[in-house]
């Protein structure tokens, strides 16, 4: 804290930075009450408890990697999604623009025999691309981004399919494993890292950078606070002078940078991709965000929530491998996890705003 | 220190200063309140297709003055807001700032030649705490580069101190802005634009949706507003609560204007009866006499 507050001429009396003596000192679990995430820690907890005594197996640090990984896999997109959530809007064409990425750097590199990283650097202009189509469709149209992203998402789908049809021959891509800079992007986006005899995969770091990012963006930047804005009241936040338009765009453009790493990492995991890839993602990845305390309205949420969101994704997925039941059982476990969590935050909420 | 950050610390002091001497300044009008209007419109049109929303309006705002916009609903006052506020532009007419015709495009264009626009219901962010909306759309920032970040602790001090200024005494400027009043949130909005160094405040109904006690509170900022050299445009559909405050008063009626005059000009009951109708509230009563005893 520095000393420069300005403290205009007449302020009477009991300006000081001291807290009001009518504010009885919040508890720091009424100061919990009040985070968005506390819905998803919560349930994380649970899960984690739940797992720990149904699964052996759960426990141990090769699991523990394994949930991880299976977390930073939907936590990368979880992150833009939540922003773009608490910016008011949704993209229903996130989990196939995944795909549309990988291929995209995938059959640019073959079909030019070039180095991989040209194939990859085009498919991040291409993505990119797309999120500002997407932005900017909306932010024009002025329709619902429910409308224009299931358009999207519906092209992307066809796109993928019989663009890949069109230029492989069959439904995936080529293996690229054997060309040009396929070694360094695979340590960039799909390399592992050993500590003691674990192995973490690196999305998992790219996951913690993508939260720790958007925290930053949302809590103390300006660009955060237009996020804020525009997802609470368009029209206010218009009406003082915040770039509406292209906060949104920008807000698609992360989704779209984030659907580019998960390319990348899907694409070299695998060496080829399959075209008909990610259709049903985007719900995993919105429900992730929701989880995490995200209004579906808008104006309000975290990105360490879509982090735990993300989480208990993971460990759900995983833990019912480990505790040997049939997997059918996770979608079950998905949906209640969601109506939970939705009711405990909406119920938080209300407390945490009436009560101040 | 960078130039954002110096620009909002010297805002306040700078139109307490500056706005009182504008007035004897420059005399080169008639008028007899003399000093240019900061806000002069003339003869303002403006036309939504084949519907004509506004015709002919004409009102000027001086420093240090209150002009009130009456009418009912449907009279084109949101209209003549848009235009003032920059959200819609006219189709005849001229519209000075200052003295210089103009045309604005965007919102953000009003801001930066000093209009400030309180919007009735949309004034404010309701989940963002307090602090956050004060500095909506003008948040000061330390750091350089990538690292450009919020100055949290002057933003939310800022908040504090000024909305003291205005009397108003907050317990916790972390809360959502939702959970204050209707006044309090109105009075936060004003507060803002004043401290922002706005030269022209506009209020669309400030008073609309609030009791009798939360209208007198955010009338008493209309005035300190006033008072601190400010020109305010007050829209309100209350002859009662405009009279209050008013220096001048504009009457519209199915978007034309009905009437204009000065304070000294019109009583309160005269304002009353015009802006009820006048005329027809004599024959709707006719009317209904007629049609009791039958």
């Amino acid at each position: 804290m520095t000393a420069t507050a300005p403290a205009p001429a007449p302020s009477p009396g009991k300006t000081g930075g001291k807290a009001d003596e009518r504010l009885l000192r919040t508890s720091l679990l009424r100061k919990l009450l009040g985070r968005p995430e506390l819905g998803a820690v919560v349930g994380a907890l649970a899960v984690f408890v739940f797992f720990s005594f149904a699964a052996d197996s759960f426990l141990r640090t090769a699991s523990l990697s394994t949930v991880l990984y299976a977390a930073s896999t939907i936590g990368i997109m979880a992150v833009p999604v939540a922003l773009l959530m608490i910016g008011g809007e949704f993209d229903l064409s996130a989990g196939v623009l995944v795909t549309s990425s990988a291929l995209t750097s995938s059959m640019v590199s073959y079909q030019l025999t070039a180095n991989i990283w040209v194939g990859v650097l085009v498919s991040l202009l291409v993505t990119l691309a797309i999120g500002v189509f997407n932005g900017f469709l909306l932010t024009r149209a002025q329709l619902p981004s429910f409308i224009i992203t299931l358009g999207t998402f519906l092209m992307l789908t066809g796109l993928n399919l019989g663009l890949t049809k069109l230029i492989s021959g069959t439904v995936s891509t080529k293996s690229i494993s054997d060309m040009e800079g396929f070694e360094s992007a695979r340590q960039v986006f799909a390399s592992q890292i050993t500590i003691g005899d674990v192995n973490f995969k690196i999305t998992i770091l790219w996951w913690l950078a993508l939260v720790a990012v958007a925290t930053w963006i949302l809590l103390r930047t300006r660009a955060g606070n237009w996020i804020f804005a525009v997802g609470g009241n368009k029209d206010a936040a218009r009406a003082v002078g915040v770039p509406v338009m292209k906060t949104k765009i920008g807000l698609y453009m992360g989704v779209a940078f984030a659907a580019w790493v998960s390319g990348q990492h899907l694409l070299f995991s695998f060496n080829e991709v399959q075209s008909g890839e990610g259709v049903g993602n985007e719900l995993i990845y919105i429900i992730a965000a929701v989880i995490g305390g995200c209004l579906i309205t808008g104006g309000y949420g975290s990105a360490i929530g879509s982090a735990f969101g993300a989480f208990i994704f993971g460990m759900t997925g995983k833990g019912i491998v480990y505790a040997e039941w049939d997997a059918d059982w996770y979608k079950f476990f998905l949906g209640a996890m969601l109506l939970l969590a939705t009711l405990l935050n909406h119920w938080v909420r209300k407390r945490a705003e009436a009560t101040k | 220190m960078n130039g954002s950050e110096q620009a909002a610390e010297q805002n306040p002091q700078r139109d307490l200063q500056q706005d009182p001497r504008q007035g004897p300044q420059q005399d080169p009008q008639p008028a007899p309140e003399a000093g240019e209007p900061l806000v002069a419109l003339d003869g303002v049109s403006k036309y939504y297709g084949n519907i004509r929303a506004l015709e002919g309006v004409s009102l000027e705002v001086h420093a240090g003055e209150v002009t009130c916009v009456l009418g009912d609903n449907g009279a084109g006052k949101s209209t003549l807001i848009k235009i003032i506020s920059g959200l819609h532009q006219h189709d005849a007419g001229t519209f000075s700032i200052e003295g210089d015709e103009t045309r604005l495009s965007k919102p953000r264009e009003a801001l930066d030649r000093g209009i400030a626009t309180v919007y009735q219901d949309l004034a404010v962010v309701p989940l963002m705490p307090v602090w956050r909306n004060f500095f909506l759309g003008s948040e000061p920032v330390k750091g350089v580069g990538p690292f450009k970040r919020l100055d949290v602790e002057r933003m939310r001090e800022t908040t504090r101190a000024e909305l003291l200024r205005m009397g108003i005494d907050l317990r916790d400027v972390d809360q959502p802005i939702g959970t204050l009043s209707g006044g309090e949130r109105q009075c936060v909005a004003i507060a803002r634009a004043v401290y922002f160094g706005a030269k022209v405040l506009v209020l669309d109904e400030p008073t609309a949706a609030l009791g009798v006690k939360q209208s007198g509170v955010v009338l008493k900022y209309v005035a300190a507003a006033r008072d601190a050299g400010l020109g305010v445009v007050l829209i309100t559909h209350n002859p009662h609560h405009a009279y209050l405050v008013g220096d001048r008063f504009i009457l519209l009626k199915r978007g034309t204007m009905a009437g204009s005059h000065l304070k000294a000009e019109i009583g309160l009951d005269e304002l009353t009866r015009q802006m009820a109708g006048g005329s027809e509230l004599e024959e709707l009563s006719h009317e209904l006499e007629r049609l009791g005893p039958a």
